[in-house]
């Protein structure tokens, strides 16, 4: 489904990935542990497309296309989805009104009727029910005066609308008390289904006991160091980052 | 003393004004009773006295009323315009039989464009002129006690010309559904003309009302609406005022608004400007009485050369008062927005709690926009915060909504949309909300589809 081959990409003229390589399938979930600094947001950035970083090499597919030619709301009408580290405040835009406006969006690239306003309050419903939350979000600005776990909530809520066949989740868990976390996981959890990839990029190991992912890649100074099965979120949690490091040295 | 001032010879562009207002004193106006005369005395020798404003002056600094000057304005004449009746039946809210208009032509109150049978007992609509006689008694009261001429010269030059405008009153106890519109047509004429409307609004204890306040101009002439509203909003009182300035894009519009508010009255202004050329609005609030509660909101969408100076003083007199403040701009081609936000709190004005957010959104690179907080705090134990944000659209959010599959102009509408409507959504009156909406989005259409040619 996605295939990262040597992925290089700068910001202000720094690179910060070195040559990334991964490959997720259909269905699969993906954690990617590192450091501060590592390069897991700017990852999580370029592949949704954010014009503020240059792809400077390598290659990326997604369901066989080009994914860096596409521009990024052409991405999100693939199927493409990126939960947001720090979500952005949208004055005067109601959360409902925002989330029809994407939905239309994305139904409308794949020649679907659009939701009118009464519809789309059912289908809201709908997705609500299924996560397990209320419509206390709904009628407020789109994440604005939101607390820090209201966000990362409104986050997964969209992630439930927009029904991606890629979520890319970048530290939803950073920030978050136990509750809140058990709260967005169990509805990551979900939404988890066999045609439905996620990448699931994480600063503390902590996430992983509630989201259990299939892969864990360790990515240390723009490149994957290490990767394994859900075992090595363990390990990582045990000893640190820094074991890993002088391997990075070598293989740099 | 003010005989004196007004007798002084006087030079330059205030000159024709006050050698108008001796014509006008000397002719109608002479029936007027002493207080009215004195009132208007005093306003025009204030003008005298000060003549048009400069950038020197530091509440002017952001403004230059120099394209006002240049030519002087005849005093607009009553009449029946064209048009009127058409442009009146577009703007007007609600079903014909329930509705509460009235209509004012170049300053007059116009009753046959205007429909206030539906009015309660106890509420009054209609023009001051008429209230001089009907109820003098509440006129006196209040008329120019709120609004002090010392303020702004263009306050002193209206009220020497204080004859009709809006007069409003809502006896106690009486809670009105309906809002009350009161529409200003301006009509230019063959010269260019100023009216100085003068509206008086008195809601007294216990009582509800919302009053829709619109400036609107007709014809092809360029003129200029100078006007004053005093507010008067008694103990326990419930205001919504809103008021919308879309004059015409080549129109001047000079305005204060002065409300005063008693103990645990609330006050809901919201204010919008989306015409004239030049337009200096100041709006003044006064919280004079404990427990009262008041919020100020503005949103100036503004194109092409258009300028629009919203300066709001929040004057906290007694304790217990929250106030909230959020002035939003959008601000496209080479216009410009300046936001004033001053915020006084009295000695022994404890506990007061006010909350002030200017945003300005620049859609073009040659717009701009001035913000200018000023907190004057002279209790101890109070609770005041003032924020301002400034520039383009935030390209993060621009990247957030496209990243939801929106494509770049639904989403630079949506975040331009975004700043009107955080107003709008303060206004409470649905039909009013929708019909303002409507607005907001044609101006948006409008700047989108001409930005693309760009």
């Amino acid at each position: 489904m996605l295939e990262i081959k040597n992925l290089h990409a700068s910001v202000e003229g720094t690179e910060i990935l070195h040559g990334v390589d991964l490959s997720v399938g259909q269905g699969e979930v993906h954690a990617i542990m590192g450091p501060n600094g590592s390069g897991k947001s700017t990852l999580a950035q370029v592949l949704a497309g954010h014009p503020a970083y240059a792809v400077t090499g390598g290659a990326v597919s997604f369901e066989g296309k080009d994914l860096l030619e596409m521009d990024p709301e052409e991405r999100a009408r693939a199927g493409v989805f990126l939960a947001f580290q720090y979500p952005v405040e949208i004055r005067g835009i109601t959360n409902a009104y925002f989330l029809r406006s994407a939905v239309n969006a994305i139904r409308k690239a794949q020649g679907l009727p659009e939701y009118d306003p009464i519809d789309f309050l059912d289908v809201l419903q709908e997705k609500l029910q299924a996560i397990g939350w209320d419509d206390s979000l709904m009628n407020r600005a789109v994440n604005e005066g939101f607390s820090g776990g209201e966000k990362k909530r409104n986050e997964i809520l969209q992630l439930a609308v927009l029904e991606p066949k890629l979520a890319i989740l970048d530290e939803t868990d950073s920030g978050l008390d136990i509750d809140a976390l058990k709260t967005v996981a169990d509805a990551v959890n979900k939404l988890r289904s066999p045609e439905r990839s996620m990448v699931v990029v994480t600063h503390y190991q902590r996430l992983l006991n509630y989201i259990i992912p299939d892969y864990v890649h360790v990515l240390a100074d723009g490149r994957i160091v290490r990767s394994g099965g859900k075992e090595l979120a363990f390990e990582l949690e045990e000893k640190g980052y820094d074991w890993l490091r002088p391997e990075t040295a070598v293989a740099g | 003393m003010t005989a004196t001032a007004v007798e002084r010879p006087i030079e330059g562009p205030a000159a024709p004004y006050v050698a108008t207002y001796r014509a006008f004193a000397g002719n109608g106006a002479a029936r007027a009773p002493a207080w009215l005369r004195d009132l208007r005395e005093a306003g025009i020798a204030r003008f005298a006295e000060v003549g048009f404003p400069s950038t020197k002056d530091e509440r002017w600094r952001f403004t230059n009323v120099e394209p006002l000057t240049r030519s002087p304005f005849t005093l607009a004449a009553p009449g029946m315009p064209a048009g009127a009746r058409e442009a009146v039946a577009g703007l007007a809210l609600g079903e014909p039989a329930a509705r509460l208009l009235a209509v004012y032509v170049n300053g007059r109150f116009a009753p046959e464009l205007s429909s206030v049978g539906a009015a309660p007992d106890g509420v009054v609509i209609g023009g001051l002129a008429d209230a001089f006689e009907r109820q003098p008694e509440i006129v006196r009261q209040h008329l120019g006690r709120h609004a002090a001429v010392e303020g702004n010269p263009f306050t002193a030059l209206n009220a020497g010309f204080i004859a009709d405008g809006a007069f409003v009153h809502v006896r106690r106890n009486v809670v009105l559904e309906q809002p009350i519109q009161l529409i200003f047509v301006s009509t230019g004429g063959t010269a260019a003309a100023v009216a100085h409307p003068r509206n008086l609004i008195v809601v007294e204890e216990n009582a509800q009302a919302s009053v829709v306040e619109e400036y609107v101009g007709l014809g092809s002439q360029s003129y200029w609406t100078n006007v004053v509203t005093e507010l008067v909003i008694a103990d326990n009182a419930v205001v919504n005022a809103y008021r919308i300035q879309r004059e015409r894009e080549d129109a001047f519009h000079t305005a204060t608004t002065q409300s005063w508010q008693g103990r645990s009255s609330v006050l809901t202004s919201v204010t919008l400007a989306f015409g004239a050329r030049l337009s200096r609005h100041d709006i003044n609030a006064r919280l004079d009485g404990e427990g009262a509660e008041c919020t100020l909101n503005g949103l100036s969408i503004l194109r092409g050369e258009q300028h629009v100076d919203h300066h709001t003083t929040l004057e906290h007199a007694k304790p217990h008062c929250p106030s909230w403040e959020v002035f939003n701009g959008v601000f496209d081609d080479r216009s410009r927005g300046v936001f004033s936000g001053r915020i006084i709190v009295r000695p022994g004005a404890q506990l007061t709690d006010s909350k002030q957010t200017n945003n300005n959104l620049l859609l073009s690179e040659e717009a701009r926009a001035d913000s200018q907080p000023q907190l004057e705090i002279y209790a101890d134990d109070v609770k005041c915060t003032h924020g301002a944000t400034l520039g383009p659209i935030d390209p993060n959010a621009m990247f957030y909504l496209r990243s939801r599959g929106l494509d770049v102009n639904v989403a630079r509408n949506l975040l331009t949309y975004g700043f009107g409507a955080e107003i709008l959504n303060s206004v409470a009156d649905e039909a009013l909300r929708a019909q303002l909406d409507g607005v907001l989005q044609r101006r948006l259409e409008e700047s989108l589809q001409r930005s693309t040619r760009r």
